[in-house]
């Protein structure tokens, strides 16, 4: 095929055509390498369908803290108080459903409305505790490093002391949903979502061309703009196959029946399907992806980190933008509290710990630069997951644990050399 | 007639110290005003107190004879004055299109920012401020010294400011870019906008401005036409902080 809309500019050929984000190509490569290198290392253990399924629903609670983390970087601060703030959250949720509510409220146990009362409490303490730590940061200025420092020492023990350091659980049935393993689709439910997925993406790149072209600007050629839908088609559907291929064990499916007072039928066979909390995360990740790129909070939130006096000279409220990124931080280790502390079925004195490094070291890792300005959210949650791929892999092969932290903490300073040389050669950006 | 924008008995101190001290200028439509003084004669201290981005301790400001209210750079837009700042104010990992609307970015049905209709915009005006401009996808960085100085008048001028503050606009250009923003401040000056022109440049600012005024010390020495004065006359203003003799 030709090209047939874009006169003006030089016209780009073969793979440049594609207009393909390098460094985006450079994140999924070292992710596609280090999955190649465990399988082959574990024996073809790394890359199945249960491995695959374990490996996202142990990357959510981290990806879902570094998408809010890059705002946060973005505008030059820093939150080292995001696992602690995990574990308060987890804490104070934990004691609702299972103590406040059924004796202090008299709902009882099990009664329909504590999950849902649970949540909700749960995320408007994470955004109060988070606008809290943004006021100070923002009209008091004190910097981030020290508020968050505070912090971390203050919400770890905030948590400990709301619980007496016991372990909490375990936690209500729907609440506990949103873990992983416990809440998911099912085969129909996560083919359905696959295909409007794939309908939507398709959908967005066709109204983007239109928009285009009505402007008159130039646009890929019709074969890149199809080559990337094919692209985006096969991964949705692809990754919807490789969790749909993971059977829940035969003994697990008898109980689930039992409890419900009928016998298995000979041969029956089910898939886990999507997980809650992953559906979770690709919401948080659309939801935070539309704030950084199409909206004017967004915006703000990178011109402030790209020149700071610049965005105050045009008229932003800087400082009530840092509030509001702090409690946007706040809410979102509220919802992985939510997906930590139901993934584990009970809230540990000790959730969350070494949290805000793992999701700082994402966010860097993902392209997010501390100087400011520059950062993605899909970069952020690439990051997660190479982070927990490493970790997981290292696990799975044997190598003991001291070195498998030498080994992350390595990947995270060559990460970081590798992106200020990336930018050096590439001009800046 | 009331004039276009006038402050009137300004003074602010920082720490003790009188950056600007009682201090009255004004413009008139289609007028160019020149301030003019010595570093830290307090310029562009004056001029950030119109523009919102510092609080005078006293005095007032006025617009078409209304008493105006600027605390903020938000105000000052409200009241139709733009500035363009000596050091850009661009956010130099946006591109062109984020930077001229930054603050405030055009919007869709669904109250998205509408990027495309932004990039339009921008491709229009700089067609004309600048039609050598090409890098509209590019971060602002990556621009050099003229770009991104057409990048900050575009966005003073493309919202119909009536009020114009031009801090150092010609400091880092070349010869040509200088002339081109000489032609542009005749233009704007055409259509009755009022400027006020910050420059270290004596010599330039009798050839742009209707009247000067010298500043020294946080004080205003003296508002002259460029008609009555000659350069050694403001030079011995700018140094001395005399005015010159006029009956001699």
């Amino acid at each position: 095929m030709t090209d047939v809309s874009a006169p003006q500019v030089k016209k780009r050929t073969g793979f440049q055509a594609l207009e393909v984000d390098t460094r985006l190509l450079g994140m999924i490569g070292a992710f596609l390498v280090i999955c190649f290198c465990f399988n082959i290392l574990t024996e073809g253990r790394f890359l199945t369908p249960r491995n695959i399924f374990n490996l996202t629903i142990q990357t959510v609670s981290v990806a879902i803290m570094a998408t809010g983390m890059v705002f946060v970087i973005v505008t030059r601060h820093i939150d080292l108080a995001v696992g602690a703030l995990l574990a308060t959250c987890s804490a104070f949720m934990a004691m609702l459903q299972t103590r406040y509510l059924p004796d202090m409220f008299g709902l009882g146990l099990g009664h329909p409305l504590t999950p849902w009362v649970t949540i909700a409490a749960g995320l408007l303490v994470g955004s109060v505790i988070g606008a809290f730590q943004g006021w100070l940061v923002g009209f008091l200025a004190i910097p981030a490093f020290i508020v968050t420092l505070g912090g971390l020492l203050v919400w770890r023990n905030v948590a400990w002391y709301q619980t007496s350091g016991q372990t909490i659980g375990p936690l209500d049935p729907t609440f506990m949903k949103f873990g992983g393993i416990n809440g998911t689709l099912g085969e129909t439910w996560s083919w359905i979502f696959g295909i409007l997925a794939v309908a939507w993406a398709l959908w967005a790149l066709w109204s983007a061309r239109k928009a285009k072209i009505a402007h008159d600007f130039p646009v890929k050629p019709a074969w890149a703009e199809a080559t990337i839908a094919g692209i985006i088609a096969v991964g949705i559907l692809g990754f919807i196959g490789i969790l749909n291929a993971y059977q829940i064990p035969e003994r697990r499916l008898e109980r689930m029946f039992e409890a419900r007072g009928e016998t298995m039928p000979e041969g029956f066979t089910a898939a886990y399907g999507l997980p809650v909390s992953v559906l979770l995360l690709i919401a948080v990740a659309v939801a935070m992806t539309l704030v950084a790129q199409r909206t004017r909070l967004g915006r703000y939130i990178f011109a402030t980190g790209g020149n700071p006096d610049a965005a105050e000279l045009s008229g932003i409220n800087t400082r009530m933008l840092t509030v509001k990124i702090f409690a946007l931080m706040g809410f979102l280790c509220a919802l992985s509290a939510v997906v930590a502390s139901a993934r584990l079925t009970n809230h540990s004195n000790d959730i969350g710990t070494l949290d805000e490094l793992r999701v700082i070291a994402a966010a860097v890792i993902g392209g997010t630069a501390l100087a400011g300005g520059i950062g993605t959210i899909y970069g952020a949650i690439l990051g997660a997951l190479i982070m927990q791929s490493l970790q997981s892999g290292m696990a799975m092969v044997g190598v003991d644990a001291p070195l498998q932290n030498i080994v992350v903490g390595t990947v995270l300073v060559a990460a970081v050399l590798i992106d200020t040389i990336y930018r050096k050669k590439t001009g800046g950006r | 007639m009331a004039p276009l924008c006038e402050m009137r008995d300004i003074s602010i101190s920082f720490g003790g110290v009188r950056a600007v001290d009682g201090v009255s200028i004004h413009v008139n439509p289609g007028e160019v005003v020149g301030l003019l003084g010595h570093n830290g004669a307090g310029k562009s201290t004056l001029i950030k107190i119109l523009s919102g981005a510092y609080k005078a301790d006293s005095g007032e400001i006025y617009v078409e004879g209304e008493k105006a209210s600027i605390a903020t750079p938000r105000d000052a837009r409200r009241y139709n004055i733009e500035t363009i700042y000596q050091t850009l104010a661009l956010a130099d990992n946006l591109d062109a299109a984020s930077n001229l609307f930054l603050g405030r970015e055009l919007t869709n049905w669904m109250g998205f920012v509408d990027d495309d209709k932004m990039e339009a915009e921008t491709r229009r005006i700089m067609a004309r401020l600048n039609p050598n401009f090409r890098k509209l996808k590019e971060p602002v960085s990556a621009l050099s010294g003229g770009q991104r100085q057409s990048v900050a008048i575009a966005r003073a001028v493309y919202f119909n400011a009536k009020i114009l503050i031009m801090d150092e606009p010609t400091a880092a250009l070349g010869v040509h870019e200088t002339q081109m923003v000489a032609e542009l401040i005749q233009e704007l000056k055409k259509q009755g906008l009022g400027i006020f022109l910050i420059s270290h440049d004596t010599r330039e600012m009798l050839e742009l401005c209707d009247r000067v005024s010298v500043m020294k010390n946080g004080q205003l020495i003296g508002t002259e036409r460029v008609e009555d004065v000659t350069e050694d006359d403001i030079l011995s203003m700018i140094i001395m902080g005399k005015k010159p003799d006029k009956a001699a």
